[in-house]
């Protein structure tokens, strides 16, 4: 399963992941996360999630980069510097230890179904994701599964996500702006 | 910050790219139902497609105009997405179902498929929209600044 290429992703994953909580300049860790989201889109692409990989490729690492850089760009120049501390030594001992007790239970974890060879899919799946499979190309002529369930299916759940994104959009224009004047 | 880009190269090119990454925009946005992409992700290339007109033509220049324009927009993406579950409440049924919208000559699967498609172009219009306000939102003071100037 793991092949070579996945090993890199994740190694350059991680390097990224640290060196965003390492640089000393805040503009430089909105560049090094934008190439995190855009790695993480490729782990995506390479699960075969393939919408959710080009949403981050676009909002991670396209749009949100944009926000966060124009943010700085109004922010003087002192004040993108990040003076960092030492880092306490219970952090130092206790998160390691955190994770590998995180990587412990991991074991514990069902094992990724991908629904082949008659496997079980688990409790919450076997209900309705067997339907969206078979059924949703005759009834929404939609051959995009993700498309039909996040449309029509679920479409109150992408109602509401655009309300929120409607209300950021509001609420970003009553603070900025009325603080221009 | 916000003001046309001095390099004869970045403009020139920034006016050849920027009608393909709408029309890749328009392409994502309706080849949703058949493949990756959909109104989250082609309404975001809209949107930063006006973006990088802003800050690579300038804020005199038509695409940029054309932006400000559509930032009073806001809310219309929504409208169109609340419109079409209004549409399927009128034709006798639940909010979203859009199997019954009332259009003659159409099966309930073809309604559903239209339904995707108009909600999707609502979605689409909300997030460029929302993108464009953000932004100009918080390039305002200079962006102010750079046409007061001319």
């Amino acid at each position: 399963m793991m092949d070579w290429f996945e090993i890199a992703l994740l190694i350059l994953l991680i390097t990224t992941a640290v060196g965003v909580s390492r640089v000393k300049n805040l503009i430089s860790a909105v560049l090094v996360l934008a190439c995190y989201s855009f790695l993480m889109a490729a782990v995506w692409a390479q699960l075969g999630a393939v919408d959710v990989a080009f949403v981050e490729a676009v909002v991670g690492a396209g749009l949100a980069t944009v926000l966060f850089l124009l943010t700085l760009f109004r922010a003087r120049a002192q004040d993108t510097q990040i003076r960092r501390t030492r880092t306490p030594l219970v952090a130092l001992l206790g998160l390691p230890l955190l994770g590998l007790l995180l990587l412990y239970a991991a074991v514990d974890l069902p094992p990724y179904p991908d629904g082949r060879d008659g496997q079980d899919l688990g409790k919450a799946s076997t209900r309705v994701s067997a339907e969206y499979l078979q059924k949703s190309y005759q009834k929404t002529k939609t051959p995009n599964v993700v498309t039909a369930v996040l449309m029509d299916y679920r479409a109150f759940d992408t109602l509401i996500e655009t309300g929120v994104i409607f209300t950021a959009g509001v609420a970003c224009a009553l603070l900025l702006r009325g603080h221009a004047k | 910050m916000i003001e046309a880009h001095d390099s004869l190269i970045v403009r020139s090119a920034g006016k050849l790219l920027i009608p393909l990454i709408q029309l890749f925009a328009l392409y994502v946005l309706f080849f949703g139902q058949y493949g990756p992409g959909g109104g989250f992700a082609g309404g975001v290339i809209l949107g930063t497609s006006f973006l990088l007109a802003v800050l690579v033509l300038g804020p005199q220049t038509p695409p940029c105009r054309l932006a400000h324009q559509l930032e009073h927009g806001d809310g219309v993406g929504l409208m169109i997405f609340v419109g079409v579950g209004g549409l399927c409440l009128i034709g006798g049924g639940e909010f979203l179902n859009y199997s019954n919208l009332q259009l003659p000559g159409l099966d309930d699967a073809a309604r559903r498929s239209l339904g995707i498609v108009l909600t999707q172009i609502g979605v689409a219009a909300d997030i460029a929209v929302t993108a464009l306000s953000i932004v100009f939102s918080l390039g305002r003071q200079s962006i102010q600044e750079a046409s007061s100037h001319e």
